[in-house]
């Protein structure tokens, strides 16, 4: 790190927002760097998403969530194309099973035809159960959205970063911000553990991180409320159980308990909804997943937890209010705050960068769009390609025809892919390529990867980490 | 795309695999084609270095590669067995035609004129048995430290708590302690051991390794690397006993707790599964319910003596050879078979009642004293003890019962002597 | 010296006795729980002298792997595993091996030799056309 680097803008937090901010700002003739306290990006909150890009009937017309969901939602084909992420706009059904329900479908109705959802409609008996034959039926009817959408949120995260560092964004991992002070020109500067970096521009995109993060400045305006969600993830062999994102009737402060088909093909269940105090708390809990279980059969009966290959927790970054916080600091000029970035943040995300670059330029910041762009590098999925395109493929480079997990189809071609990309632990190229995400979670695939590892990035296998910073696998030779 | 014929091919090159190649050659099959994901030929037997292995069919206590040895040794020989190791089987089908993959071929189809699936099994994962808590790094199914340890040279971890008493977590006890680790407990949730008494004494008793019955790990603690697990006793439905929690801190947690049959080529191909064994349901020629496709090993069911594996390859191999050769007759009667008391799975469950059938049984519970019955006593052998964790080989000699021509299901049971 | 109960699981066969062993100044006096003949031998043996195969590994050069599995050719006492292992694991073989190869004789004088359980051909992977 040169101390003599003055960026145009540091983004504090590689998540999905602030990835998402960096790929747009990198369009524009400016010095960014995107700065992360984990291992790799995405490895905060984002990774632990559910997934799923809302309509936007479930918010509040003329708050910014509802705004920025229904912008964000309609960007999403385009973003994912270019890209070359999967992206899959299933639909929802909202389900009452109570007749004193049905009111609060036409309630969401109404509220999202206020924030110009599109296509949102009831549908009741026949309709529904041919849409949907595995639901309950003691379902009454069910609110249909044809907008709602899956993406994967950890493919999402990364590609957004990759396409950003193709165009001249700075990544900084492993680089945890310590301290923000101000020069008298108005640079910030922004002390972490590796070194100091100056900035004319301070986006703070922390996530679970942002209040102390705006503390650091002397900006006591928010407070982040961790909550807990947990999600069980089912069998392949199950897929058939769901095609739509299934709602029940929303709470007050949570959408509910989903059963969500995937993008890549598995049944998700989840999540729970749960305020806690410790912002490293990411343990699943059993009394988590009886409340899912028996929330899901109520709709669907056939879910059963013989199925559950993997489970996680993740902290959503909730703000005390409730809305999105998406401002120019008060006291600071420059310093714009993205904070309180719960759902629907993943869906926001593309029309949140869009306002955080109108935010920049309202507080001053040049934006000269470059000539061109690098368009993002479209990478191998082997497991997607006919028998014949394969083919083709081993013959160029005959790494490709070296399965090494076997339960995802995942070549070594694609490992060795994943290191080029930026993969450095072993979920750097689980989320990259899926290889571990399987029926054996990893009991096959993980000596084969790390080996590969060893060999591209020629680190011996006990330095090798799950996920970064003491995440060791191995403890060290055995002679 | 390439295209390879093969009189029989065989999906694994374990014990079970390399039988039934060279029962298969022996029967006359003209070209024998083993598939291996692994780099080299004896399925999961080069990592079990232990002895135990060959008691029954060699009457010697020879360790995993020993065992394999004399498998690969006589596979060498014959020119008409042919070996693709680091190869993927992607499909198969019920034309008994493979898709498969290595970096030397690229992607390459096999017509064979029999299959027979030797593929195996794989190990039951943390997450299916839902242990809540964090996830760090440090948690490894049994079989993979194994190879960790045994293949690749490198210690998991210091300070291990292993959790699940079968065999290969017993065996990782005393292999982990030999090596240097400090092995804290052996968290068993059953009354009783799941492993041979033999590991008992051998692996724990020998080391002063706690092991505690009727327990189970209730919670994982750590962040980035495994802190703690906490134990905590269980009441008779294996429900956590409050206030019997405590935590046992270490940094590495071994899961011994499951077998699963490897089957997931067998279910793209339509072939049935009986899900009492998780494996295909078979005749007494080690037959699936498609034609030409045969089974044998632990994807069937699992084993707990390689040397079952082995009979049961040689079963499945000679009768794929004959298929192919076009000399298998068909069976002149079906006669389905039915779990009767204590019967956790039966194998073959499907038999046609000609000559002699050795059946493969696991019961649900510990009895003494007890016999096995085939129908209503038509056949009958005694048994001082009946354990979950020891499978139950029993030969019945159809040819001599005299079954009427209108049985068509025959129950076996457990029945108290 | 007050007699003393020791308990012995029996491994020779799935009935797995468990017997008592009453022992007074380190002499069995008694064995009960037994139900054959071989279950006596048996604790004896375990008593006086636990004997026990020893399986390991120890470092090879110029293979695939970095290790070879080795045993001992005939089970050693108890107490000394321990130590074999300690032995073993300074010792470097180098391929090819071939299997039953004896690796070191007469470890730690205990009359055992350790042996190769593995055929390693200098090339290492076996692979036909």
């Amino acid at each position: 790190m040169k101390r003599t680097d003055i960026f145009d803008v540091i983004i504090i937090g590689a998540g999905v927002v602030g990835a998402c901010i960096a790929r747009f700002l990198s369009r524009y003739k400016l010095n960014i760097a995107l700065v992360e306290k984990e291992a790799e990006v995405g490895f905060g909150t984002s990774k632990a998403n559910s997934g799923v890009i809302h309509a936007g009937f479930h918010d509040r017309p003329g708050t910014l969530k509802a705004n920025l969901c229904v912008t964000g939602n309609s960007m999403f084909d385009k973003l994912c194309e270019e890209l070359n992420v999967p992206f899959k706009r299933c639909g929802a059904l909202v389900v009452a099973l109570e007749n004193k329900e049905l009111k609060i479908l036409e309630k969401l109705k109404a509220q999202g035809e206020k924030n110009k959802v599109p296509g949102l409609k009831i549908i009741r008996d026949d309709d529904l159960f041919q849409i949907e034959p595995n639901l309950t039926r003691r379902v009454k009817a069910a609110l249909y959205s044809p907008t709602v959408g899956v993406v994967s949120p950890y493919e999402l995260t990364m590609a957004l970063a990759e396409n950003a560092k193709q165009n001249g964004v700075r990544i900084l991992l492993d680089t945890e911000v310590k301290n923000v002070t101000f020069q008298d020109n108005g640079a910030k500067v922004v002390e972490t553990q590796k070194g100091v970096l100056f900035t004319k521009y301070l986006v703070n995109a922390a996530g679970l991180f942002a209040d102390e993060i705006a503390r650091m400045t002397g900006d006591n305006g928010f407070t982040i409320v961790p909550r807990k969600g947990e999600e069980y993830i089912l069998d392949k062999k199950r897929k058939e159980l769901v095609k739509h994102v299934i709602f029940p009737i929303p709470q007050r402060q949570t959408k509910g308990v989903l059963i969500i088909p995937t993008v890549d093909g598995n049944i998700m269940i989840g999540p729970t909804s749960q305020v806690i105090d410790d912002k490293f708390d990411l343990n699943t809990t059993g009394k988590g997943l009886q409340m899912i279980l028996e929330k899901v059969r109520k709709i669907v009966p056939a879910i059963n937890d013989r199925d559950i290959i993997a489970s996680f927790a993740g902290l959503r970054a909730s703000s005390e209010g409730g809305d999105f916080i998406i401002q120019p600091s008060a006291k600071i000029r420059g310093f714009i705050n993205i904070a309180g970035i719960d759902s629907p943040g993943l869906t926001a995300a593309p029309a949140i960068a869009m306002m955080v670059a109108e935010i920049l330029k309202g507080e001053g910041l040049k934006l000269v769009q470059k000539d061109s762009c690098q368009p993002s590098y479209r990478w191998i999925k082997f497991r997607e390609l006919s028998p014949e395109q394969k083919e083709e493929l081993i013959k160029k480079d005959k790494r490709y025809g070296n399965v090494v997990c076997r339960c995802e189809n995942v070549t070594e071609g694609e490992i060795v892919d994943a290191i080029k990309r930026g993969a450095r632990t072993l979920d750097g190229i689980k989320f990259r390529t899926r290889a571990g995400m399987g029926r054996c979670q990893g009991g096959f695939c993980t000596p084969r990867i790390m080996r590969i590892m060893m060999n591209e990035l020629n680190i011996p296998l006990e330095k090798i980490t799950k996920r970064g910073r003491g995440s060791n696998i191995l403890w060290g030779k055995t002679k | 795309m390439r295209e390879i014929k093969a009189d029989v091919a065989i999906i694994g090159a374990g014990p079970a695999g390399l039988a039934a190649a060279l029962s298969a050659e022996r029967e006359g099959a003209g070209e024998v084609l083993v598939l291996d994901r692994g780099e080299e030929l004896g399925g999961i037997l080069p990592q079990c270095i232990h002895n135990g292995f060959g008691l029954h069919r060699f009457k010697e206590d020879l360790t995993g590669p020993e065992y394999a040895q004399r498998f690969i040794d006589e596979v060498k020989t014959k020119r008409k067995i042919d070996v693709k190791l680091k190869t993927i089987v992607l499909e198969i089908n019920q034309n008994k035609e493979v898709l498969a993959t290595n970096s030397e071929e690229g992607i390459f189809k096999i017509r064979a004129n029999s299959l027979v699936l030797a593929m195996g099994c794989r190990e039951k994962t943390r997450e299916m048995l839902h242990i809540p808590g964090s996830r760090p790094a440090g948690i490894f199914t049994a079989g993979l430290a194994q190879q960790w340890v045994n293949l690749e040279g490198y210690l998991p971890g210091r300070e291990v708590v292993i959790l699940g008493s079968g065999d290969v977590g017993l065996i990782m006890a005393r292999r982990l302690t030999l090596e240097g680790a400090e092995v804290k407990a052996v968290v068993e949730i059953m009354p009783y051991p799941g492993g041979l008494t033999r590991n008992v004494v051998q692996c724990l008793q020998d080391f002063d390794i706690p092991l505690l019955l009727e327990h189970t790990v209730t919670f994982i603690h750590g962040k980035d690397r495994l802190e703690a697990v906490s134990v905590a006793k269980v009441n008779s439905k294996k429900e956590p006993i409050p206030g019997t929690e405590k935590i046992i801190p270490c940094d590495t947690l071994l899961l011994s707790v499951g077998l699963i049959p490897e089957n997931e080529l067998s279910s793209l191909a339509g072939i049935e599964i009986d899900p009492s064994t998780g494996g295909p349901v078979v005749d007494e020629r080690m037959q699936t319910s498609v034609e030409g496709i045969f089974a044998c090993g632990n994807v069937v069911q699992i084993n707990d003596l390689v040397d079952y594996v082995s009979q049961q390859g040689e079963v499945a191999g000679k009768n794929a050879a004959l298929y192919a050769l076009g000399k298998l007759e068909q069976p002149k009667r079906v006669i389905n078979l039915k779990k009767g008391r204590n019967i956790r799975s039966l194998v073959p469950q499907i038999i046609s009642a000609q000559g002699k059938v050795s059946f493969f049984i696991r019961v649900k519970n510990p009895e003494q004293k007890v016999k096995l019955v085939l129908g209503k006593s038509i056949f009958q052998q005694k048994n001082p003890i009946v354990k979950p964790n020891q499978m139950i080989t029993w030969e019945v000699p159809f040819e001599d019962l005299r079954l009427n021509d209108d049985v068509k299901e025959l129950e076996v049971s457990i029945r108290k002597l | 010296m007050a007699e003393k109960t020791y308990n012995i699981t029996c491994i020779v066969c799935p009935l797995s006795c468990e017997m008592r062993l009453m022992v007074k100044d380190g002499k069995i006096e008694s064995i009960k729980g037994n139900r054959c003949r071989r279950g006596i031998d048996y604790a004896r043996q375990e008593f006086y002298n636990p004997q026990r195969v020893l399986t390991t590994t120890v470092k090879l050069k110029g293979d695939r792997l970095p290790l070879l599995p080795v045993r001992t050719n005939k089970p050693i006492p108890r107490r000394m595993l321990k130590e074999c292992v300690k032995y073993l694991s300074k010792i470097e073989v180098k391929a090819p091996v071939k299997l039953g190869e004896v690796i070191v004789s007469n470890i730690l004088n205990s009359g055992a030799n350790v042996i190769s359980t593995k055929e390693v051909g200098s090339i290492g992977v076996y692979r036909k056309t």
